[in-house]
């Protein structure tokens, strides 16, 4: 970076334009248009298909505020999708179809639920948060499993989305792509706010050397605590989305492999970088889609070329963009 | 001047087998520079450790100003005015370096939930942490990444973060370490304009550096205090002589 500055010449061009800048702005600019492309090429399933990815890269900025900027390698951030998703379900299963009341229930169940496994998880490190995390996701996957009520394994039709009445209508679908969308583009506004506000960089230096911080007088537990429940909330917003979205929700929502899926994502695009996650989400989707045509056990190549991402390129598919410009700008 | 702000009783700490601290009995008077020697192991460090909360040790006590510190959370006692710093240089390499510093006074400009205002242009961090650079004399390195500075300046930066806040007592833990001559000379030039703001707790190798800035020195081994005193004192000690300085002399 020193040597970047001493031997570019002063340009006129603000900071903010960059091949990484103008890639992110083009895939949302993808985004906006899908709906007049399926429609033009006449196939309707890509709507489908790009809400979910949007939908999972939500999940996929929760993860890597608390993964990426925060160093917590949480292993169960699908619980937040499930739980999400259970909200609108179980409200809906007893007739009650107000947004106004399932999304402030599905935020505060996640938000919960955050604050006492967080509580819990933050007071181990490394391998021992990695599995405790996991564990309480898996804890919370049977639970949904034994609770035949709700269907159980079988999981929980939603037979109609969040009503916001007056406000918008949902049960459109081009309506509910386009929520999502503004709901991504937020998200990635909110938690860019979030790591460079004085908060973020608490948790940004806790990433770094948590003794440091506290020898520099920071109760870090509580402010990774404040974060994980943050990316809890943000992730149940994502799982609210997913049971609209799908009109199903069952415990496979928030199965380990989910969970899985999340880091990968969130490595696949650059950790601790703005457009990682926007990045990873779009390239498993696309590595899902020719690997799965190619070899029906996809995952076992994924794997691999997972493990020579991470060796070859620290900072993912962001990294190929260009030099980082320091954290979380 | 000869008031005790640091009292340190009959510390004890055990790491598996290891006897790292042996019923250490400390008092450090306000506005001296208390240097700490002694051979690799002696449980320097671990000392600095207790005293900056990172762990409890097994028994004693640790006073602060008249407080009982023993058990209080590290973080604490930093506002109540003990700093330190690391053998091991803890920078945060990815950070520039005003960042650095802002961090360490945002720590003193009350709570950090505050989620919204960039931290990086408000200038109520920005500015005291460029007089803080001015300062230790790292003016012009402030949108320097920490990670590219040359070493001494790192242990520079690592020295300045400890001086946020204008603590009453700076625990230093080799602020030397992997110093060369000239490096070294500026850090004496440096932790000596300390005197009079500050009071430290001085662990160092560099024999030369101990005994310009020490106003008294206490010589630890295998955890346990042999001897304490002005350096004429200590440079004339027998036990001392034979335990440490003679080795290093011989060496
Ligand atoms: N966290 C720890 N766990 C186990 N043993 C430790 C730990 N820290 C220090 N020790 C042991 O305590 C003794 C004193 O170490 P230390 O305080 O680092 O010495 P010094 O700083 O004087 O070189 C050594 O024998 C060291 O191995
Ligand atoms: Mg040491």
């Amino acid at each position: 970076m020193v040597t970047d500055q001493l031997t570019t010449a002063p340009s006129t061009t603000p900071a903010w334009v960059s091949v990484r800048n103008g890639t992110g702005l083009a895939v949302l600019l993808l985004y906006a248009l899908m709906p007049g492309i399926a429609d033009i090429f006449d196939l309707p399933f890509y709507l489908d298909i790009f809400s979910r990815v949007m939908i999972l890269t939500i999940a996929a900025i929760s993860l890597n505020f608390i993964l990426g900027f925060g160093g917590m390698v949480s292993f169960g951030h699908a619980a937040y999708l499930g739980l999400g998703a259970y909200a609108v379900g179980i409200l809906a299963y007893y007739d009650i179809y107000s947004g106004w009341i399932q999304w402030p229930v599905g935020l505060a169940v996640s938000a919960l639920f955050a604050l006492v496994t967080g509580a819990i998880c933050l007071r181990t490190k490394g391998v021992y948060f990695i599995m405790i995390t996991l564990a309480f996701t898996q804890m919370i996957h049977f639970l949904f499993v034994s609770l035949e009520e709700f269907g159980g394994d079988d999981g929980l039709t939603i037979w109609n989305r969040s009503e916001f009445d007056g406000l918008i209508d949902l049960s459109n679908d081009l309506t509910l792509y386009y929520t999502i969308f503004v709901i991504l583009v937020l998200s990635l506004a909110l938690v860019h706010r979030l790591v460079n506000s004085r908060f973020g960089m608490v948790i940004q230096g806790a990433r770094s050397n948590e003794p440091r911080m506290r020898a520099l007088g920071f109760p870090t537990y509580r402010y990774r605590l404040a974060a994980y429940v943050i990316a809890g909330s943000l992730c149940g917003l994502a799982g609210i989305l997913l049971g609209n979205d799908t009109e199903f929700v069952s415990p496979s929502d928030m199965h380990w492999t989910k969970s899985g899926d999340l880091i990968i994502i969130v490595v696949l695009g650059g950790m601790g970088t703005f457009w990682g996650p926007l990045f990873g989400a779009l390239a498993f989707l696309l590595l899902e889609f020719f690997l799965s045509d190619i070899f029906i056990w996809w995952h076992l190549i994924f794997g691999p070329l997972l493990i020579l991402v991470v060796i070859f390129a620290r900072g993912g598919i962001d990294s190929f963009l260009g030099q980082q410009n320091g954290q979380g700008r | 001047m000869n008031e005790v702000i640091l009292r340190v009783r009959d510390l004890v700490k055990h790491f598996d087998g290891v006897t790292a601290t042996d019923s250490l009995s400390l008092e450090v008077l306000k506005g001296e520079v208390h240097a700490i020697i002694g051979p690799n192991g002696a449980g320097k460090t671990t000392l600095i450790n207790q005293l900056s909360g990172v762990f409890l040790p097994d028994s004693g006590t640790i006073k602060f100003k008249d407080a009982d510190i023993t058990a209080l959370p590290g973080f604490k006692r930093v506002h109540l005015g003990l700093a330190r710093s690391f053998q091991i240089t803890s920078i945060f390499k990815n950070f520039t370096v005003r960042e650095n510093v802002a961090l360490a006074i945002q720590s003193h400009a009350g709570h950090s939930f505050k989620f919204w205002r960039p931290a990086r242009n408000d200038s109520q961090l920005t500015e005291p942490a460029q007089a803080l650079l001015e300062r230790i004399e790292l003016g012009d390195r402030g949108d320097v990444l920490a990670g590219n500075l040359a070493h001494g300046e790192q242990r520079q930066l690592e020295i300045a973060m400890a001086l946020a806040g204008d603590p009453e007592v700076i625990l230093l833990d080799e602020p030397m370490a992997g110093m060369g001559g000239e490096d070294s000379d500026r850090m004496v030039q440096f932790l000596s304009s300390f005197k009079g703001r500050h009071t430290l707790l001085l662990i160092e190798h560099d024999m030369d550096a101990v005994f310009a800035l020490a106003d008294r020195i206490t010589v630890l081994v295998y955890g346990r205090v042999i001897a304490t005193g002005t350096p004429a004192e200590i440079r004339s000690n027998e036990e001392v002589r034979q335990a440490y300085l003679g080795e290093d002399e011989a060496a």
